[in-house]
């Protein structure tokens, strides 16, 4: 399994070596940790090309407030064609949390990024509809950063 | 001529002006039809549904927050309430990344319990469903005969794990308890009935010329946008693309069952629908398969340290003690690292982000509910159509809102 998906690593290269900045081979899975600028033609490359044409997650991830860099968006590929997976991983800083959208390339992409700006505040630029999709909109913080209390600051209140 | 062709502006005009009295209708939370507390955004011209934006997160209770305050253990209980109507399906999907994480085996029989409690579970999920959908389209008879069906499975899961609803019958390393006695005669017992269920629902709505008109031809959503959307499980299938996980990544064994997975050509409604009723016929067949495979053995792994000893031993043995003690106290540490582990649910792709820095919490656990992705193409599927037929299709795509919300 991983040899192929090395293979796509390798294509991914030569169309680009600035794309890739690390590669990791763990339990079977390859991540591909990916500059924040180039992630929409890498997966664009990904998708057109080797055939990854389903986007099955988007997830942020907050790796802690003492953490540089902070926040981790990771892109969960598949493909219907050869039933292959692969992550790409993108690390943003905690002063400009912001990467460009996928949702031209996957239209999957739209809710993924709004519950991942949602609960960790990461700005996805050029999103069609960038706005808060679980909690209320007027709601204070974004709760699955570490930093933010279990129980809220305050008693959240519908009015 | 020239008549007509002066026509045709002027028809222009006339729905330009409906378009601008259209009217924004606001369906749902507490709408029946809407599986929970979905709120759609209707923008209605007459009827016809010209823009429809689905406003979730009336049930965010901040799930994968609580996961990285409870131990790992502790997680499985709140999987049960995510997709509420397949419990089961969670716990595995929970427990097998932990244990990927954890680079555990488990025994032959749990593998065995594991598919053969699942199949059951999405029998009892998809008996939900068609109860339901039916009901939304106003055929109340069928949701009498499927919720008899369903209640026998939740018998059954009540009679191996106490729970009806929140079974949390998996656990990392294996299963809470062996099955009890009579376990196998019960399912027997239902496999028997089922065909005869099957039969009545063919009876009652698949030959039904209603039904037929109601579904066919309803809520179209191609192959090529299916897959954009990120559609998974039955609702991908009925566009025609032959995905399952269980065979295209399979997990538990399913690799060495025989079944088939079904598909339907035409995307709409009724072709979700019939892979659903032909999903049923290929779960039995596994249970099936699964109940002649059941052997003596154990069930849990051979992992001390993650998995809680038995009580007779925990009597005997002073090692077991400490083991069950330290496990109930501190938990155990999982070795950092990530995966990304998805299973067929019964609704899709259920994939289960876990990232572990080496404690006995988790630093990060995200669940890709399928019927999040799935109603997120609800708006390619219902502009255009009329109102009644945005009910037919909520009930086709089979969501839960426990599941997308968390």
């Amino acid at each position: 399994m991983s040899e192929i998906l090395h293979e796509y690593v390798e294509k991914l290269k030569a169309e680009n070596a600035e794309w890739v900045s690390d590669v990791k081979d763990a339990l079977g899975e390859v991540t591909i940790t990916v500059p924040a600028g180039s992630i929409a033609d890498a997966s664009r490359f990904l998708r057109n090309r080797l055939e990854f044409d389903l986007l099955a997650d988007i997830c942020g991830c907050d790796r802690g407030p003492e953490e540089d860099p902070r926040f981790e968006v990771n892109y969960h590929l598949f493909s219907t064609i050869h039933h292959n997976r692969l992550r790409l991983k993108v690390l943003l800083p905690e002063d400009s949390p912001n990467v460009s959208t996928v949702t031209h390339i996957w239209r999957t992409a739209d809710w993924h990024e709004r519950e991942t700006f949602d609960l960790f505040g990461v700005k996805f630029e050029g999103h069609p509809d960038l706005r808060r999709i679980l909690l209320p909109s007027d709601f204070d913080g974004h709760a699955l950063r570490k930093d933010y209390p279990l129980r809220g600051y305050e008693p959240y209140s519908m009015n | 001529m020239s008549t007509a062709v002066k026509d045709i502006p002027s028809q222009f005009e006339v729905m330009d002006q409906s378009l601008e009295s259209q009217m924004t209708l606001s369906m749902g939370p507490q709408h029946p039809s809407t599986h929970g507390v979905l709120r759609l955004d209707l923008r209605l011209d007459g009827e016809l549904v010209i823009k429809a934006i689905p406003d979730i997160g009336y049930l965010h209770t901040g799930m994968e927050k609580l996961f990285e305050y409870k131990k790992y253990q502790q997680g499985i209980v709140i999987t049960d309430r995510m997709d509420y109507l397949n419990p089961l399906g969670n716990n595995l999907a929970y427990v097998m990344a932990a244990e990927k994480l954890l680079g555990i085996e488990i025994p032959e029989r749990a593998q065995v319990i594991r598919v053969l409690m699942c199949e059951l579970q999405r029998i009892a999920s998809h008996m939900v469903w068609f109860g339901t959908s039916c009901l939304d389209m106003g055929a109340m008879t069928p949701f009498w005969f499927t919720f008899k069906e369903r209640e026998k499975i939740l018998n059954i899961i009540e009679s191996a794990s106490g729970g009806r609803m929140t079974p949390s019958y998996f656990r990392i390393g294996g299963l809470m308890m062996d099955l009890p006695a009579g376990f196998e005669n019960r399912v027997k017992q239902f496999l028997e009935g089922f065909p005869d269920a099957l039969k009545t629902f063919d009876t009652l709505i698949t030959g039904n010329t209603i039904w037929h008109s109601r579904t066919k031809g309803i809520g179209i959503i191609s192959k090529e946008d299916a897959i954009d959307w990120g559609l998974t499980g039955p609702s991908l299938r009925g566009s025609g693309v032959s995905l399952d996980i269980r065979r295209a990544n399979p997990y538990t064994g399913y690799e060495t069952y025989d079944f088939e997975v079904p598909v339907e050509p035409d995307g709409d409604v009724w072709s979700r629908f019939m892979v659903r009723m032909r999903e049923l016929r290929e779960s039995h067949k596994i249970v099936q398969q699964a109940l002649e495979r059941l052997k003596p053995g154990p069930i849990k792994a051979d992992a001390p340290k993650v998995v809680l000893p038995d009580r007779d031993d925990m009597r005997k043995h002073m090692d077991s003690l400490i083991h069950h003690f330290l496990i109930v106290a501190e938990g155990f540490n999982v070795p950092p690292g990530e995966v990304y582990l998805p299973i067929e649910a019964s609704k899709g792709e259920l994939g289960v982000y876990m990232k572990s820095n080496g404690g006995p919490k988790p630093d990060r656990v995200h669940f890709r509910g399928p019927s999040f992705v799935n109603l997120s193409a609800l708006p390619v599927m219902s502009e255009g159509e009329m109102i009644a037929d945005v009910v037919a299709i909520i009930g086709s795509l089979d969501i839960v809102l426990g599941e997308i919300d968390r």
